[in-house]
């Protein structure tokens, strides 16, 4: 057994390097590898091979985090593309996205501070689906379009969407709780 | 991690929150955004007749530093002519509130809303 830490995440897992993904073969492909590398099987060699299984079973892990989880997924295929998202340091979205986003927030803060579990489940109902329809446009930019400043753009707008998403979730938990 | 001081006393008694009317004479709004942490912010300046930045408002939502740098701004920008306000840079802020490495986004964020606030305010105004 041995892993060549140097091929991308797609090829390491038997994937065409898409952002259509087949969830079920990435599972079993992870789990497949997992069982190979686990440290367990090395336990009994010697310290360099120990290390090695170990390095083998984290690199392992990690990519099926990344390939695993849409946003993460993208990012990486627009690494692989040699195109930096700029998250730091890209802050000039359209303004028309940044006031929705303003608005969004807005609603939210304000659904908590009344404790409308009720508007923020709506908040949340459609924040799903307009998540899914940039998603849907993220697959269309990376996998038929191949545009990928574009799909850049996407996914720093997906990362706010995410972290609304996230902002919605603790709220209603912490009025539910 | 630890706020640093100057960074909660903006956070608890940020300066300067709200809006100007869209309307109001000299007014401009930047508004940007970070992805790494889907902070938003809006600054806007009014500025008067000679060019001097009378007042500035901002609407952050974000982090304590992202609140605290915006806040800062709002003070910073006041007096300054729209060509000073942009002399403002992001280590500035960032030394300021003693900010860690992984929140200098945050004043990056701050100065690029200045930027777009006067950006917005040439677009307005045509020299």
């Amino acid at each position: 057994m041995s892993i060549d830490l140097k091929q991308d995440h797609f090829s390491l897992f038997g994937l065409p390097r898409s952002y259509a993904l087949d969830e079920a073969a990435l599972e079993a492909a992870w789990h497949g590898l997992q069982s190979q590398v686990h440290p367990d099987r090395y336990a009994h060699l010697p310290d360099v091979d120990k290390r090695r299984a170990m390095q083998w079973a984290t690199h392992v892990n990690e990519g099926f985090r990344t390939l695993q989880k849409p946003l993460s997924r993208a990012r990486y295929l627009l690494e692989l593309a040699g195109v930096d998202v700029g998250a730091e340091t890209n802050t000039a979205m359209s303004p028309e996205f940044l006031m929705e986003q303003m608005e969004w927030r807005e609603a939210v803060e304000e659904a908590r501070q009344a404790a409308e579990v009720e508007d923020l489940e709506q908040l949340h109902t459609r924040l799903l689906r307009h998540a899914r329809a940039v998603r849907a446009e993220l697959e269309r930019q990376l996998d038929v379009e191949h545009d990928h400043a574009a799909a850049a753009d996407t996914v720093r707008r997906l990362m706010f969407i995410e972290k609304l998403q996230h902002e919605i979730d603790e709220a209603l938990l912490a009025l539910e709780g | 991690m630890a706020y640093s001081d100057k960074v909660l006393d903006h956070y608890e008694n940020p300066r300067n929150v709200g809006s100007f009317g869209k309307e109001e004479e000299g007014v401009a709004t930047g508004m940007v955004g970070a992805p790494a942490c889907g902070d938003v912010m809006k600054l806007q300046i009014k500025v008067g007749k000679d060019g001097v930045i009378e007042d500035a408002k901002f609407k952050t939502y974000g982090c304590g530093s992202a609140i605290a740098s915006s806040s800062l701004v709002t003070e910073w920008v006041k007096g300054k002519t729209i060509d000073q306000a942009l002399d403002i840079k992001n280590t500035q802020i960032a030394e300021e509130l003693a900010l860690p490495p992984v929140k200098i986004h945050c004043s990056i964020l701050a100065e690029d809303a200045i930027k777009a606030a006067v950006a917005d305010y040439r677009k307005k105004h045509p020299a």
